[in-house]
């Protein structure tokens, strides 16, 4: 028996975490806090480097990050290894050596204001003051953190396996290998449960596993027929030295750390020597089979064989940021691997498809302790408390996402945005043409552009509505990074639907089918609001966590006695469709069917809609005959004959009109049959550019990813109704308690009243997170904590201003109170002018029109 | 003064070596490659030499096209120039080897207009260890030969080597031209810098196509030794091991 290992080996645990490096050491810990018992570690290598990522890890924290989750969970991260006192404050400064990055950096000052974090914008001189060996002639300025934080991650570990033992009597096994998960099959048809771990020292029955393997994650997920997509990439790292100005500071590090972001280099002190790291080279992609051993490699498996051609050009372009880095021998250098997944989020959550097997996967050590806290949480209380987890959420991959191609080829593209500038509507390059509409030739035809929701397709904009642009005398943005992934064209196309009518579509909507004599019963438990309503009706309803905040916002439409069909976004099918196989009864009274690829969505909106569809049909399209909420069925004549639809009168743009569900071979003519009938009612194709963010936001319509998340409740969201439904629901305590404890903050809609910036150009501010602040600029809290910032930017052209959603503390959020938004770290003067409406036609005229 | 140094390219190894299926390599497939050990510090004494007496450091190598990767290592910590041998990358007996790289020498010889004043072999290779093709080089170039050399002294028209031997060295004097088998310990080598290796990479490669004729020596078969078991004892894990660390080191005579 070592030190590390806990006696005889055992045949049955609470829960088994398999990995021993950052993430399952801070898991059992974690869970140990918790006051989870019986916990099994085991670890295929040696204690306490057991040769994972972990080991060779360069062991700093960036706390600023675009990312909410990211941010966050560094910030939570980087305080977990504080508290241990694990960890010394070196400082660290990103330079700039153009202006784009210049520029990069403003909106880095700008994530910093988000997530509380203090930084400051140095000059050269400045960055020279704080860095004495930079060459401040190559860079233009520095983004300065005093919060950066260099831990040691093994030792804490070893500290979090310590406190794990001594509370819960954790076992820890090292040299310990998986070579089999055994699952049963689950009364869920397509799901399976976790039943034990097979080792080389024997079988461990589990009603939980865990799998924090870092980069051999996805080879272990596979023993149990499931995937968490990653693969293991390379990052280079060349340790040169000693160096006179680093030994002097008889420190492990003495200097800050200095991020060459226009390289994609870093170069931390490690104490008399520089540890160069680089994410500027190709990207290095190995299978995990192609890992060696601990036996096999010559020095972790985990510190691959270095290619020095890789590095050649790093070396060059840190040379000149630091000359005295060219006469220091290199005396340690790796290819390390870390993990890269399709679209650069971790792995985290239970696995979709197998009961009580669950991720703690891709991530870093910057991120390690909060994200072990994040999946202890989700373990114990059915949902984290600590940070909404949508992002990173497991069960957002459809099965597209999950092969190898699929991981590569992102993997492939995203590894050198790792420094890159990434804007917030950045689209993929790679992996296109997944999930295509029915519709693609004819959309093809009307010049879509096409940006991806996950693996759909969706038209955003239409190039033939180019006209639109003069007619409504619009024109580009001033500044091409907010020019960038827009186009004038989706406010032309939002004006015309506003005055005529617009076709969108919407096939990328996910339709889960929920039918069987438990469908209506189940459907009920799923959702806050009342579903057990006639044929015929729907229901608008947040899905939520048992703490009761947002884990889905969707429709449910009563389409028989027995069947209930959820719509919901093609962002979050993967982890609604999740949630419906986790909570489905298992006695088979509800069958669940996946029929998105059932249906063609077709959503016509405008004045004109009830004009153009009662062309098509018979129906009574009347507010008696077709009234809002309802569904219909609905045939409707195209030029190859009839086509039984469903048509259901809602609207997500705040015009009238249906969205229209269409056998998928049929949706062709029916399109063109709404085309034909709309000459003469100026009806136009419509992207989502107008769907997801012009028209909704004039609407203060809510998004789940955006405004909706679980750190906030629907009475807070303003989506609370007069009263509750007698049913139980999940969340259902947590919500009357909410209700009885009334709103901290309350979701507002802002409008921007001066777009001008101190360079007189006019800005438009992009994607979430821009802090709202005091007239005084200061960051405004909510009694639980919480910041507000935009969680919804966009135009909204009918209104006639840039309008910004966000969550306000209850005691500011009244119309006519003003704030600033800050964006690229310069105020703009904003004025809320709805709270739980709408800007724009808050009668809903428009709707009943 | 003009010193060659014959290096050769072999798998920098982990832990378990692993031999291929047909049992006639090592498989490198989880291996970085690197130079062997003695001939890395023979390459170290060459560029000392010549940093303290002038003159010009020669680097020959035969092996893969891949074996560009130590020539230019070399070229990083101070050579000043580099010959690649190319083989079709499988092993060469130390016969073949020897009579190209004799040949090669000879070419380098001629285009110089003049002999290498030493040629600097490693001891011994650290993955075949034939001891053979230093010898057989020397003898081909009818030049002396002193193997397990662990110091250098160059003179005029000739050097002083030193052999470790129980207790003390001997010391050769041997004329030059003159070979030398360099040992491991006699220095210890740089790493590159970065200058280093950016410089190595302007370094002009010469190639030079030889071949000869097969040896006697064949591989027949490769196979792992028995792993070697070893036993680890927790003497304690508090303040009472400190009691069991002393017996112990009494015990093997660190403390008397």
């Amino acid at each position: 028996m070592s030190a590390t290992d806990s006696g005889t080996f055992p045949t049955s645990a609470k829960v088994v975490v398999i990995g021993a490096g950052i993430v399952g050491n801070c898991l059992v810990g974690h869970l140990a806090r918790l006051g989870w018992e019986d916990i099994v570690l085991i670890e295929k290598g040696p204690l306490p480097n057991p040769g994972g990522s972990t080991g060779h890890a360069s062991n700093f924290i960036f706390p600023v990050d675009h990312n909410k989750e990211m941010a966050l969970l560094g910030v939570q991260s980087a305080n977990q290894y504080r508290d241990l006192n694990m960890s010394v404050d070196s400082g660290g400064i990103e330079v700039a050596r153009t202006q784009e990055r210049m520029d990069e950096l403003q909106r880095r000052m700008t994530s910093a204001m988000a997530w509380g974090v203090e930084a400051k914008m140095l000059t050269p001189a400045e960055v020279k003051e704080l860095v004495p060996f930079i060459n401040e002639e190559v860079i233009m300025g520095g983004f300065h953190c005093p919060t950066v934080s260099v831990v040691d991650s093994l030792e804490t570990g070893t500290v979090m396996r310590k406190e794990a033992a001594e509370k819960a009597g954790l076992q820890t096994f090292a040299n310990t290998e998986v070579l089999d998960l055994i699952t049963e099959d689950d009364p869920v048809p397509g799901m399976s449960q976790i039943k034990a771990v097979v080792t080389d020292k024997g079988t461990i029955e589990a009603e939980y596993v865990v799998i924090a393997c870092g980069v051999w994650s996805n080879r272990i997920a596979n023993m149990a027929d499931t995937y968490i997509p990653l693969v293991p990439a390379v990052h280079q790292m060349a340790d040169v030295g000693p160096m006179d100005v680093l030994v002097e500071t008889n420190n492990e590090i003495g200097y800050p750390i200095v991020r060459d972001m226009d390289t994609f280099c870093y170069e931390r002190q490690s104490a008399g020597s520089m540890e160069v790291g680089s994410y500027g080279h190709r990207a290095i992609l190995h299978h995990p089979d192609e890992i060696p051993s601990n036996e096999e490699a010559a020095l972790s498996p985990t510190e691959m064989p270095f290619t020095q051609d890789d590095f050649d050009p790093q070396m060059e372009t840190a040379i000149e940021l630091m000359d005295m880095l060219g006469d220091a021998e290199i005396k340690y250098a790796i290819n390390g691997l870390l993990s890269l997944t399709p679209d650069a989020m971790p792995c985290l959550g239970e696995l979709p498809d197998v009961r009580n097997l669950w991720s703690a996967a891709a991530v870093w050590v910057k991120e390690g302790p909060g994200m072990a806290q994040v999946v202890a949480e989700w373990m114990t209380y059915g949902y984290p408390r600590v940070i909404d987890p949508h992002a990173s959420d497991i069960s957002r991959f459809y099965a597209d996402e999950k092969s190898d191609e699929h991981i590569w080829a992102r993997a492939d593209e995203h590894f050198i945005k790792t420094y890159g500038i990434v804007h917030p509507s950045e689209q993929w390059e790679s992996r296109r043409g997944l999930k295509e509409s029915s519709l693609k030739a004819l959309t093809d035809g009307a010049g879509a552009e096409y940006f991806t929701a996950r693996v759909w397709e969706r038209p955003h904009w239409y190039t033939s509505n180019a006209d639109l642009v003069e007619k409504y005398g619009l024109t580009e943005r001033e500044v091409e990074w907010d020019n960038r992934w827009w186009s004038p064209i989706i406010d032309a196309e939002h004006l015309n639907l506003r005055e005529n009518a617009g076709m969108i579509d919407l096939t990328a909507f996910q339709i889960f089918d929920l039918t069987g004599p438990g469908a209506v019963a189940f459907a009920e438990y799923l959702s806050v609001n009342k579903v057990d309503k006639p044929v015929g009706t729907s229901t608008y309803t947040p899905w939520l966590t048992p703490d009761g905040g947002f884990h889905s916002d969707l429709t449910m439409l009563r389409l028989g006695e027995d069947h209930i069909r959820v719509v919901t976004g093609a962002f979050d099918g993967g982890r609604d469709e999740a949630w419906v196989k986790k909570y489905m009864p298992t006695d088979g009274s509800v069958t669940f069917h996946n029929a998105t690829e059932d249906y063609v969505t077709i959503g016509l909106w405008g004045p004109n809609a009830p004009a153009i569809l009662g062309q098509l049909t018979d129906a009574d399209l009347s507010h008696e005959g077709s009234p809002y909420g309802s569904v219909r069925s609905v045939t409707i004549a195209t030029a190859g004959g009839d086509v039984s639809t469903d048509i259901f009168r809602i609207s997500y743009v705040g015009d009238t009109g249906w969205e229209i569900y269409i056998p998928w071979a049929d949706g062709p003519a029916v399109w063109e049959a709404i085309a034909a009938a709309g000459e003469g009612h100026g009806l136009r194709p419509t992207g989502a550019g107008v769907y997801a963010v012009g028209g909704r936001v004039e609407k203060g319509y809510r998004l789940m990813g955006a405004e909706l998340e679980s750190e906030y409740n629907p009475v807070e969201a303003g989506l609370a109704r007069p009263k509750v439904k007698a049913a139980d629901f999940i969340g259902k305590e947590a919500y009357l308690a909410a209700r009885e404890a009334g709103p901290a903050a309350v979701m507002c809609t802002l409008a921007i009243e001066d777009l001008t910036d101190s360079q007189g150009r006019k800005r438009y501010i992009q994607g979430g997170n821009a802090p709202i602040l005091t007239d005084d600029g200061e960051r405004i809290t909510d009694s639980h904590g919480r910041v507000s910032v935009v969680t919804t930017a966009g135009n909204g052209p009918s209104y006639g201003k840039f309008l910004c959603l966000g969550y306000l503390p209850v005691e500011m959020a009244e119309i006519g109170n003003t704030f600033k938004v800050m964006y690229m770290n310069e105020m703009f003067p904003a004025t809320i002018v709805a709270t739980t409406g709408s800007a724009f036609d808050p009668e809903d005229t428009r709707l009943k029109g | 003064m003009k010193i060659l140094v014959c290096v050769k390219r072999v798998p920098a190894p982990g832990a378990k070596i692993n031999v291929t299926d047909d049992g006639l390599a090592v498989d490198a497939a989880h291996l970085g490659f690197t130079t062997s050990p003695h001939e890395e510090c023979a390459l170290e004494e060459a560029v000392q030499i010549s940093e303290r007496n002038g003159g010009e450091v020669t680097v020959l190598t035969l092996g893969p096209v891949e074996a560009e990767e130590q020539l230019r290592y070399a070229a990083s910590v101070g050579a000043h120039n580099i010959i690649l041998v190319p083989t079709d990358g499988s092993a060469w007996d130390p016969q073949r080897t020897a009579t190209a790289l004799t040949e090669a020498i000879q070419q380098a010889e001629e285009a110089n207009g003049a002999p290498f004043d030493l040629i600097f072999m490693g001891n011994e290779s650290a993955d075949s260890g034939g001891f053979q093709v230093g010898v057989r080089v020397a003898h081909k170039l009818s030049r002396p030969i002193v193997n397990g050399i662990k110091g250098i002294e160059p003179g005029e028209g000739s050097v002083t080597a030193k052999r470790a031997i129980d207790g003390g060295f001997e010391v050769y004097e041997v004329p030059t031209p003159a070979v030398l088998g360099i040992l491991e310990g006699i220095n210890l080598p740089r790493y590159p810098t970065m200058k280093g290796r950016l410089a190595s990479k302007k370094v002009e490669m010469n190639s030079a196509e030889i071949d000869a004729a097969a040896g006697g020596q064949g591989l027949v078969t490769l196979h792992r030794p028995p792993e070697q078991a070893s036993n680890t004892e927790i003497l304690g894990t508090d303040e009472s091991a400190a009691v069991a660390i002393v017996d112990l080191l009494e015990e093997i005579g660190v403390l008397s």
